[in-house]
């Protein structure tokens, strides 16, 4: 034992033991969010069961089970609940019992000592709904206009039937008002800026006037006339309501129009969960949000996470490697510009949200409020560029990630062999085309290793984005069918900050709590890919030129 | 082979452009090459000034909080009088600083131009047939609220508001009076059935929470008040006035001034000699005296005491030219307040003729007998700027709404100043933003960072003592979690470990530095911080159980047979722990709440309660968790590098002396190393220090002063992230959040610039070795 002690073994274990718990650490925390962000669309067995209120009462349960934990007795007793005095410690259940708008409560703890026997009838029918969350309970009949058209066991196939018509409806409605009367509302502001703008020339007459004034009109005619067919749309959809069963026993009447997707848990094969699973997740990746982001998909949230890394990215390049470029084959070296490298370096490692502030302060109210009142005069008092949008977003991300593309370009630079540069210079060429014909050429795959990793930073980012663009609810896209068709000065949405506003800002946040999961996980997965990508690239590439100066 | 043609054997002319086109090629070349050097040199210099663009603009942002003071003497013009050419009672000026007003003794009140001194219009209080004003009292500057003393013994209230209109798109402002308790005079304190004439000595007027209060003072000592309580009728919409007067206890000396606070339950009264009487007027029908106090020190006189705005906090100005601040205090956890001196200003030259308030922040200016007049500000306890205005006493002085404008007018001159005055951010003086100042409102002095509020007459308390103790507070516990796991990782991977594995090991602890911040952040509050909560033994045990469980596993490999010891590789114990460190968490987990039965009765979260120990769900302990495991593969990376790279024959020469693998790390290798490891600690110190997702999610944000590890904090970083979209642009509060985010990047590229040093220093001395 001394022996062992002397030889220096224990620090050798205990060293390799910090590597061991660091990399216990990075593949835990993955794996959690592979485990519960994969496991958000998985259709759960719903439980039916009884539980002993503390007041004695008993009442039914149909829930499904969201966690279970142990705790000592004496925390809960120090809650108020009454437990048997030897019981030491206590198993609870964290059951999602939906119907919030019945009860109140969609989420409820439950000790094991209370719960009677878990039994998972088949009828169970769970609905994801527009407004208030989930329902559980099971389906008695199925109305049509206050008529009943099935009952009992022929409920189920009717619904599902019929769903499917009210969601074709839906579908149509949400085109009309989404796309239709978005665009008319584009076109009426613009009219105005129009106006405003012609009055601001002073060439704003009568018969410009009138131009205006028939553009207008018949723009509200032609809403008009989309605001009579999405009525009649509407009408049509609420035909058909079911009557549930929820726990307890009351009856409650749903309408279709209200429901997204009906299933059944407890009676699906588990090729039906799979196929339930995949459509699931279809839907989340490419729906929109309902719910103050609480549910349905994120799809404007990855949507605004790629258009922005996009435009950065084309900031981002060619400044980039001209910088580089400048550092490393053209600058005087020196003190001076090794004192420069060195804090250009040093950039990446300053905290991001002072970028934001900068983006804030600079971009947005010193660039933005001179660019308004240089082009958009017509739109004042209302900032055009001068209040954060997305153009601003990827520009202090760009900014942000100079260093890295900086850095990544400078290397690729310096590891190409003097051979090469010296041979071209010898045969003739000029600096120039020696480096843009032969040098840059062979560094390209750096720069994209560069790019890719200031991507993959970028896409993480979020805190200084809170101050230069990404909102928590963005009512467009920043690209549509309208003219100029890319919309720098909109405001997006983020998937790094769509998990900080639903996980830690939103009234449900324990609704959420598997959205944000899943959320996280695509965040995960993207910049994991992103980073991989990268690290092969410039494996591959220190491989190339290995190959290549020898 | 078309290179050269063979069409009847004759060479034709050369394939060589002609030496006019080569001429011209080589022009184009060099011209092109030109284009590139210049091109990229001017892209290449731009890019590298839009990043020191970067200090330039924050440093250029947070410059006027620096900036001194201006004060100057813009015009004078003569004193606007009316007819009568009586003394002034008052002066006021409108918030857009364009009309000036003077209230006469004849009872005119003249509106001027304040740029110019024309007289645009001139009205008179009505008054009764023969009644003459003896007295004149006024509220908060800001409420616009005066009331005039007549000869019959009645007061009348009247208010002025100024009409904004824009016919044809020009501002137009006009003065308006109204008469808020009625357009006739009333009478105060249960007089109002004699006709009997009271010259009073002082009058006042506030409006508070729920009404009006009019009180006035006598000669002889006693003090009359009148409470008027408005209510608005919810059926028909009229507002409804209650009255109610009384008298307060006789002081027995001639009251000189009067103030009632607006929560309107203090009633101060000020006497002849200084002393200054303080009723308690919360019980209408029973006035209660809390205190007498002498405001000045002995044989001083008290010349004129006004609220700083919102009335909680009183200055007094001396006849020795003194200005001290007093304030209502709750004495030791009592329920009864009592009046305090909190601060004193410095003193002017001269008697202190007049103090006029600011509107909406906690400054006032003052003028002396002298007639220089002092600018003050409460909060940050800074005379800003003395300047000689007059060669009189000051006799009245009047500030706008923005403060830039004063009136100033000199006893018995006839003209009036105009002072023009650029002081937008008073509050920023070095001991404003790092010292502990006695904000209104508070038992003493402290360090309180509360930005904003929805009342008008909130003092902002902007101390970056509690956002930098949180900041330093959160990165040393994610330090203390962090440097201990990197730097042993690091030495391991680096020295002992297996090739192949290492190549496994590094790209997955550097995978973990470009994790975004904002899962780990959500992690930590979201699922973090509820376990913890309820398995807080878990902690304590993993502390004890890692080290020793690793050890002991170690012990028990060395003691198994020679044939399995050497199936297995050197530079794979790692790969070995990973099994037992996953048995060993789960032995925590499953040991925790039996420790909690056994050590805490029950539970460790009240057990730390009842010990007197504040634990917040989202606090340092967590915040420590998510940011040191953000902060482990930055310091491992390059700690790693720095042992990996101490040169071989250093430590094969070490082995060859007989050292044990032990003592090489020890004795050469982490010697050797050590700057590299030092500055990878820096690193890591810088990230933590700026990292502002995850102390936003797990750590409640709340500022507080302590190093409590159960208790959460805010952070310079976290808190822009809150503040800075919600605040005005310009602002005191809008500079002082870009005058953090400026420490911030000095502070991170200070700490960066010198751990790069070192680096490079290293990198120098490997290759000399």
């Amino acid at each position: 034992m001394k022996q062992w002690w002397k030889s220096g073994a224990p620090w050798i274990w205990l060293n390799g033991g910090a590597v061991s718990i660091s990399i216990i650490m990075v593949f835990g925390l993955l794996a959690l969010i592979l485990v519960r962000g994969f496991g958000h669309f998985w259709p759960h067995s719903l439980v039916s069961t009884t539980y002993v209120q503390p007041n004695g009462e008993q009442v039914e349960v149909i829930g499904q089970l969201r966690k279970s934990e142990t705790l000592t007795a004496q925390s809960l007793r120090d809650a108020g609940l009454k437990l048997p005095e030897e019981q030491r410690l206590v198993t609870r259940h964290l059951f999602k019992l939906a119907n919030r708008d019945v009860t109140g409560r969609d989420f409820s703890y439950m000790v094991e000592n209370f719960l009677g026997e878990w039994t998972y009838p088949k009828d169970i029918t769970a609905f994801e709904r527009r407004e208030w969350g989930d329902f559980y309970g099971q389906p008695l009949r199925l109305l049509e206009r206050g008529e009943v058209v099935a009952s009992g066991d022929g409920v189920w196939p009717a619904l599902q039937e019929r769903l499917q018509r009210s969601n074709r409806i839906f579908d149509e409605v949400r085109k009309i008002e989404r796309v239709e009367i978005g665009n008319i509302n584009f076109r009426l502001e613009r009219v105005r800026l129009d106006q405003r703008r012609a009055e601001l020339r002073g060439e704003l007459n009568d018969a410009l006037r009138a131009q205006f004034d028939e553009r207008r009109r018949a723009l509200n005619t032609e809403y008009e006339e989309l605001q009579e067919r999405l009525n009649a749309l509407i009408a049509d959809m609420r035909r058909d309501a079911v009557v549930m069963r929820v726990a307890g026993g009351k009856e409650v009447t749903v309408g279709l129009n209200t429901i997204v997707k009906a299933w059944q848990p407890n009676n699906m094969s588990v090729i039906a969960k799979v196929g339930f699973y995949i459509e699931a997740f279809y839907d989340f990746m490419f729906g929109f949000p309902r719910e103050a982001n609480t549910e349905g998909g994120i799809f404007p949230a990855i949507f605004g996470t790629v258009v922005m890394v996009l435009v950065m990215s084309i900031i981002v390049t060619p400044f980039g490697v001209l910088a580089a470029i400048y550092l490393r084959e053209y600058a005087k070296q020196g003190p001076l510009l090794k004192a420069i490298r060195i804090s250009v370096y040093n950039l990446a490692g300053v905290p991001s949200i002072v970028f934001g502030v900068f983006g804030l302060g600079f971009f947005v109210y010193v660039l933005g409020g001179a660019i308004d009142s240089a082009f958009y005069p017509e739109a004042l008092p209302a900032p055009t560029f001068g209040t954060p949008g997305l153009f601003w977003a990827s520009l202090t991300l760009a900014l942000l990630t100079l260093p890295v593309v900086i850095v990544s370009t400078e290397e690729g630079l310096s590891r190409i062999p003097s051979t090469i540069r010296m041979g071209s210079l010898a045969l003739g060429a000029t600096k120039g085309e020696t480096l843009w014909k032969v040098v840059v050429p062979l560094a390209t795959p750096a720069m994209m290793t560069g790019l890719i990793l200031a991507i993959a930073r970028a896409a993480g980012e979020v805190a200084p984005l809170m101050l230069v663009g990404v909102v928590k609810l963005a009512p467009t896209l920043p690209i549509d069918g309208n003219f100029p068709f890319i919309h720098l000065e909109r405001k997006i949405m983020h998937l790094g900050f769509h998990i900080y506003d639903v996980g830690f800002q939103s009234p449900h946040a324990e609704a959420a709590e598997a959205l944000v999961y899943a959320t996280a996980l695509i965040l995960v997965l993207l910049i994991v890919l992103l980073n991989l990508s990268a690290i092969s690239i410039r494996n591959h590439l220190r491989e190339k030129f290995r190959a290549e100066s020898d | 082979m078309s290179a050269i043609p063979t069409d009847g054997g004759v060479l034709r002319e050369s394939l060589l452009p002609s030496a006019e086109k080569r001429e011209k090629l080589r022009k184009t070349r060099m011209f092109r090459d030109a284009l590139s050097r210049y091109g990229v040199g001017s892209g290449g210099i731009g890019v590298i000034f839009a990043l020191a663009l970067i200090f330039l603009y924050l440093f250029y942002e947070t410059l006027p909080l620096l900036k001194p003071v201006s004060v100057e003497q813009a015009y004078s013009y003569a004193l606007p009088v009316d007819e009568t050419a009586s003394p002034t009672l008052h002066l006021t000026v409108d918030r857009f600083e364009e009309i000036g007003g003077r209230f006469a003794e004849s009872g005119a009140i003249t509106f001027f131009q304040a740029s110019t001194g024309r007289i645009l219009s001139s009205v008179r209080v009505p008054l009764p047939e023969g009644v003459t004003i003896t007295g004149f009292g006024r509220s908060e500057t800001r409420k616009s609220l005066f009331v005039y003393g007549l000869s019959d013994g009645s007061v009348l209230p009247l208010k002025v508001d100024y009409d904004l209109t824009y016919p044809a798109g020009v501002r137009v402002i006009t003065p308006r009076l109204s008469y808020p308790l009625g357009e006739q005079p009333i009478r105060v304190g249960e007089r109002e059935n004699d006709d009997e004439a009271v010259d009073y000595s002082a009058l006042t007027i506030v409006e508070g929470r729920g009404g009006y209060v009019v009180a006035a003072g006598t000669r002889e000592g006693e003090i009359a008040m009148a409470l008027f309580s408005t209510s608005t009728s919810m059926l028909s919409g009229t507002v409804e006035i209650r009255r109610q007067d009384f008298r307060l206890p006789a002081l027995g000396k001639p009251v000189r001034q009067l103030l009632v606070n607006e929560s309107l339950r203090n009633l101060f009264a000020i006497d002849e000699d200084g002393v200054l009487h303080h009723f308690d007027i919360v019980n209408r029908g029973n006035p209660v005296l809390v205190e007498t106090v002498a405001l000045t020190r002995p044989g001083v006189d008290v010349r004129v005491a006004e609220f700083l705005v919102g009335s909680r906090s009183l200055i007094v100005g001396g006849s020795d030219g003194s200005l001290t601040q007093w304030m209502l205090v709750r004495e030791d956890g009592g329920n009864v307040q009592r009046l305090a001196l909190i601060r004193e200003f410095r003193r002017h030259d001269a008697a202190i003729t007049f103090i006029e308030p600011e509107h909406s922040r906690k400054g006032f200016i003052a003028g002396d007998e002298s007639g220089t007049v002092g600018l003050h500000y409460a909060t940050s306890s800074v005379t800003l700027k003395f300047l000689k205005v007059v060669d009189a006493p000051v006799e009245r002085l009047a500030i706008s709404a923005i403060n830039s404008m004063a009136l100033v007018e000199g006893r018995g001159t006839a003209s009036l100043q105009v002072l023009r005055i650029d002081n937008p951010h008073p509050q920023t003086s070095l001991s404003g933003l790092w010292g502990k100042v006695w904000y209104e409102g508070r038992d003493g002095p402290a360090y309180i960072w509360q930005s904003s509020s929805a009342d008008d007459a909130f003092e902002s308390k902007l101390s970056l003592v509690p956002l930098s103790i949180g900041t330093l507070k959160a990165a040393l516990f994610a330090m203390l979690l962090s440097t201990p796991l990197a730097i042993a990782g690091a030495i391991y991977t680096a020295y002992f470990m297996s090739a192949p594995m290492r190549k496994l090991v590094k790209p997955s602890i550097e995978l973990m530095e470009a994790l975004p911040t904002v899962i780990l952040g959500f992690l930590a509050g979201i699922w973090l911080a509820p376990y913890i909560e309820n398995n807080l033994p878990i902690l304590l045990i993993g502390l004890v159980i890692f080290p020793l469980g690793i050890l002991a596993w170690g012990f028990a490999w060395s003691r198994m047979p020679a044939s399995l010891r050497n199936s297995v590789a050197g530079g794979w114990e790692a790969a070995m722990l990973i099994p037992v460190v996953i048995v060993l968490g789960w032995i925590a987990v499953t040991l925790s709440p039996w420790a909690e039965l056994a050590f805490f009765d029950g539970s460790m979260r009240q057990w730390l309660t009842s010990v007197g120990i504040t634990y917040d769900q989202r606090n340092a302990l967590i915040v420590g968790l998510a940011m040191g495991f953000a902060v482990i593969p930055t310091i491992f990376s390059i700690a790693e590098d720095a042992v990996f790279n101490v040169p071989k024959h250093l430590t094969q020469g070490s082995l060859a002396l007989g050292a044990t693998p032990w003592q090489t790390v020890v004795g050469v290798v982490l010697l050797t190393a050590s700057p590299g490891i030092f500055s990878a600690v820096m690193i890591g110190f810088g990230r933590a220090v700026g990292e502002t997702m995850i102390v936003l999610m797990a750590s409640g944000n709340s500022p507080i002063v302590n190093f409590s590890i159960f208790e959460g904090m805010r952070t310079l970083a976290a808190n822009i992230a809150v503040e800075l979209p919600e605040t005005a642009v310009g602002s005191t509060h809008f500079r002082v959040l870009f005058l953090s985010a400026l420490v911030l990047l000095a502070f991170t590229f200070v700490l960066n610039t010198a751990a790069e040093v070192v680096r490079q220093r290293l990198r120098k001395r490997y290759a000399s070795l």
